[in-house]
């Protein structure tokens, strides 16, 4: 029964990490809050058999996209409080919607709860079940590079499409800051450069 | 009771409406929008890799890795706009961007 009250510990806090995020009033602490909820969650997978996805979870969200948000959020400077203002307005029509679609995605899961046979897959349907005997990082490696190859190629495309986006939108070319402009540099000629004059001898230039 | 692929669904659920939710709430907080964006990915994520796991496929946690990358891409694309924007006019409200309305 120690899984099962893990499960719960994992759950309980990850859900309600997950409401102070979005109900936090400072954003330093929904950030730290997202972290939590992001650990649990990799707790979560780590329950379930998932382990390189937990530990992706950690290096990825953990490791670089909180990190990249809590420097964002202490890089501006926002009165935060004036952003929340509109809370209580927003509040109704947002809990209408958020009731409904829970009860809505409840219902969904209901039925499957009650008819577990529908999940069944095809007996010749499952392609790439894991063999017996292989954990879990070795299964996701070994259709990883072969079967689903050019998604993987896709997803670092990607990736660098989106790190050239960053890089584009916030570099920012200060004036007056010297530079060093390697064309001019190489176009350098000695005829430009030098200067020869003829000193007349007791004259001085 | 033993936890099944169910419990998971249902955790997923509640996640993916707390992150809906969060959008509605924080409609001028940028930042608390992404936040909430990447709550929903989470959500998307354990129902990727619950799904994965009872159903015996690897394929599930392979796409999971995969919206494990689009989301990370999305953080960097929305932060770096985000940056961008308070650069130039000095506030995140949401409401204020409508320079592309015509």
């Amino acid at each position: 029964m120690a899984a099962a009250a893990f499960f719960y510990l994992f759950a309980g806090i990850c859900i309600a990490s997950a409401f102070m995020v979005i109900a936090g009033r400072n954003p330093v602490t929904s950030v730290l809050f997202l972290i939590l909820a992001f650990f649990n969650a990799a707790g979560l997978f780590v329950l379930i058999g998932a382990e390189f996805l937990a530990m992706m979870l950690v290096v990825v969200y953990v490791g670089a996209v909180a990190v990249l948000f809590l420097f964002v959020v202490m890089m501006i400077d926002v009165d935060f409080a004036e952003l929340k203002a509109g809370f209580l307005q927003y509040l109704p029509v947002g809990a209408l919607v958020a009731i409904v679609f829970l009860i809505e995605l409840v219902m969904v899961v209901g039925t499957l709860f009650a008819d577990p046979a529908s999940l069944q897959v095809a007996a010749g349907a499952v392609a790439d079940a894991p063999a017996a005997g292989v954990t879990n990082t070795q299964a996701i490696g070994q259709v990883l590079y072969t079967q689903y190859l050019f998604a993987f190629q896709a997803a670092g495309f990607v990736l660098l499409v989106a790190m050239v986006g960053a890089i584009v939108l916030t570099l920012r070319h200060k004036p007056n800051v010297k530079r060093q402009d390697i064309a001019e540099q190489v176009a350098r000629s000695h005829k430009t450069v030098i200067e020869l004059k003829k000193v007349p001898s007791r004259q001085g230039v | 009771m033993e936890i099944g692929l169910v419990h998971y669904l249902t955790v997923a659920a509640v996640l993916f409406t707390l992150g809906v939710f969060g959008i509605f709430i924080n409609r001028k907080n940028v930042i608390v929008i992404l936040m909430s964006i990447e709550l929903i990915l989470l959500a998307v994520n354990i129902n990727l890799v619950a799904f994965s796991i009872f159903t015996n496929t690897i394929a599930g946690q392979i796409f999971a890795l995969l919206v494990l990358t689009v989301a990370a891409a999305e953080t960097a694309i929305g932060l770096a706009i985000l940056v961008v924007y308070f650069r130039n006019r000095g506030t995140i409200a949401v409401e204020d961007i409508n320079l592309m309305k015509g």
